[in-house]
């Protein structure tokens, strides 16, 4: 095991009043990889960072180096070392860019000290704004950025609390092709000294950045490994590639899947 | 001038305290530095409401209760002060001469403890009741009808309680503040100079505390309180803050407004009366830092001209003027400077930097 220790999933469930939105799911991800969650709208990808973040209630195992995050709150979890980012851009629209990374970057500052007005701009802050390249936006409030500058800035934000594991969910959608080359390299970039979990519809952009990839399908783990050893597995031909084509594909980029889940609980409620 | 800017609150806050502390005493009648006194408790609440409102999003509707803890505190002890070491207080002898003073009234007769109290039992109350609510994420109209039912629920107790309290009749008659002959003008005046210094130290304080990181976090949770939570903070502890403050707050504004109103009754504390409240900082603009304090004084001067010569129309004048701000300007009368800049800047820059169209957003936000 390296120092920083890595993350292990072990058969992680989550169910949602008796559906079972993960049932069973194991996979690891160490430190220096890019590594891949894929799998067809309403698999389940979702719910399992929401169940390592705290978010939704989940039983199994999930480690991060020697420590167990089921059962501790969200915010602990944050401390502990573990960031993510949501399918929506969730940025403070009314604060700044700077004032977005200066809150993430403040976790650990003493209560006290939050009384003080903030002068300068702190190191960690100065080198996320460049490596997310948002340095020229830093008075921008962030309501007004573009959808993928959004997505950047989360990142940014993850960087400056200096976090051992971030996990992006559907982190690409809606960029443009020059953003999700400047993405995959950041996140590269990232993943050297980190661990990084990445959710992502897009195909093409899990082949040139993933390291290795897990295919989930219906909550379940359908096939894992390396990208060209997960292409050829018929059984994920068959879920996800072979029936979801580009233009599914491109369809459910369109639309965030995050819609389906609560149109999903809507008519669940009203047939109960 | 991009210099001054963030000081330009600072100046504000100067040039009020100059207009309340030197220039309204020198030229108003005593008749109306009473009522600038009680127009500026009430602004006291409104600016504990414009943090816990409008930048923390609690919206609460029952600052009554704790306006009502600080009245009542300070009332008990002008009552056992004006009455005199050893006897009671004159409602007390009326009902029952031989009866003893209820024990939760003997510790009033300090000064020191009152004092005490009204700073500590807001901050013991809000701690218990907002770390009860926010720890277990009641917030939005289920947080504000419970804070409204508390209000209700102590007018109601103290109502009931004639014999204790004073009841609906409530506590009044007082002759003495803190050693002072409350009848004499110099002294009428003393006690409206420290209403209205205390309003200038809390406008510092919510200034302060919103050029301060807490300020930027107190809105960050406003907005997205999950997200915060996703930043490794516990929300709850953040509200909680603002909430106390504003509870602390109002409690001061109670107990000033006892021996400048020289009456406090549960009408003062109840429903409509924390409504009231409210309604002076939705008018002003909630999350602006002079508007919940001028909308709250504007409310108190039509309340006392109008609400006197025309109740009935006053209400209805209230009513309309309240729907119109929501309907039009909702961020309140406050965020009309704001509009008028930016539609300023807009004509200006229009034709020469399209780059420039981005500038109004950023003046709205920055307010
Ligand atoms: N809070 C919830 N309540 C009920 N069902 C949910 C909830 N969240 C997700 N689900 C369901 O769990 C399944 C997996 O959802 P999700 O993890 O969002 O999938 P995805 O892989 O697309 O991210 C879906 O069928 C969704 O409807
Ligand atoms: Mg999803």
């Amino acid at each position: 095991m390296t120092t920083t220790g890595s993350l292990v999933v072990t058969d992680l469930r989550v169910e949602f009043d008796g559906f079972v939105a993960v049932g069973g799911v194991s996979f690891d991800a160490h430190p220096g990889e890019v590594r891949f969650l894929i799998g067809p709208n309403g698999a389940g990808k979702t719910t399992c960072i929401d169940a390592i973040t705290g978010l939704s209630k989940g039983s199994g195992s999930v480690k991060l180096g020697d420590q167990e995050l089921l059962g501790t709150s969200v915010n602990k979890i944050v401390r502990l070392g573990v960031g993510r980012t949501f399918q929506t851009a969730s940025v403070f629209e009314q604060l700044s860019v700077l004032q977005n990374l200066d809150i993430a970057a403040g976790l650990h500052r003493s209560s006290l000290s939050l009384l003080r007005a903030r002068r300068g701009i702190e190191p960690a802050i100065e080198s996320a704004l460049e490596e997310t390249g948002l340095s020229t936006e830093r008075e921008t409030p962030a309501g007004i950025l573009s959808h993928g500058q959004k997505q950047w800035l989360e990142i940014g934000m993850m960087l400056v609390q200096e976090p051992r594991a971030l996990l992006l969910d559907e982190p690409v959608a809606g960029m443009s092709q020059d953003e999700r080359t400047a993405t995959g390299e950041l996140l590269q970039r990232i993943a050297q000294r980190r661990i990084v979990l990445v959710v992502e519809h897009d195909m093409d952009f899990m082949r040139r950045y993933a390291s290795r990839v897990t295919v989930l399908h219906q909550g379940k783990v359908l096939s894992e490994g390396a990208v060209a050893q997960v292409q050829a597995d018929p059984k994920v031909q068959e879920v996800y590639l072979g029936t979801a084509g580009a233009a599914t594909t491109a369809a459910m980029l369109a639309v965030p899947d995050g819609a389906t889940a609560t149109t999903d609980s809507i008519t669940q409620g009203e047939g109960a | 001038m991009t210099k001054l800017k963030p000081w330009l609150p600072l100046i504000g806050i100067g040039v009020f305290a100059v207009l309340l502390l030197v220039v309204a005493p020198a030229v108003l009648s005593m008749h109306w530095i009473n009522n600038l006194g009680k127009y500026c408790c009430w602004a006291i609440v409104a600016v504990g409401i414009g943090l816990a409102w409008g930048r923390g999003g609690m919206l609460v509707l029952g600052q009554g209760v704790f306006f009502g803890l600080g009245a009542y505190t300070m009332a008990m002890h002008l009552t056992l002060e004006t009455a005199g070491p050893g006897s009671l207080p004159v409602f007390m002898i009326l009902y029952d001469p031989s009866a003893p003073l209820p024990a939760f009234w003997e510790p009033f007769r300090s000064d020191a403890f009152t004092l005490v109290a009204i700073v500590l039992l807001p901050v013991i109350v809000a701690s218990i009741l907002g770390y009860a609510l926010f720890k277990r994420r009641v917030k939005g109209a289920y947080f504000a009808i419970l804070t409204q039912a508390l209000a209700v629920a102590l007018a109601v107790l103290i109502s009931s309680t004639i014999r204790e309290t004073g009841g609906d009749t409530g506590l009044s008659d007082f002759k003495y503040f803190f050693g002072f002959v409350l009848d004499d003008d110099a002294n009428k005046i003393m006690v409206f100079m420290i209403a209205a210094a205390l309003l200038i130290v809390c406008l510092l304080v919510v200034w302060q505390l919103g050029r301060s990181r807490f300020g930027e976090l107190l809105i960050a949770t406003r907005d997205a309180e999950e997200r915060v939570r996703f930043l490794g903070y516990d929300p709850a502890n953040i509200k909680l803050v603002a909430f106390v403050v504003a509870a602390v707050m109002a409690s001061i504004a109670g107990a000033m407004f006892v021996p400048i109103v020289g009456i406090i009754t549960p009408a003062e504390i109840g429903a409509s009366a924390s409504i009231l409240m409210i309604a002076g900082v939705a008018l002003g603009g909630r999350a602006s830092l002079f508007g919940p304090a001028l909308g709250a004084m504007a409310i108190g001067w039509g309340q006392s001209s109008l609400g006197s010569s025309w109740p009935s129309g006053w209400i209805y004048i209230l009513g309309l003027v309240f729907i119109l701000v929501t309907l039009f300007l909702p961020m309140g009368l406050s965020s009309l400077s704001g509009r008028a800049k930016s539609l300023v800047w807009r004509s200006r820059t229009a034709a020469t930097a399209p780059a420039a169209a981005s500038a109004p957003v950023l003046e709205e936000v920055k307010k």
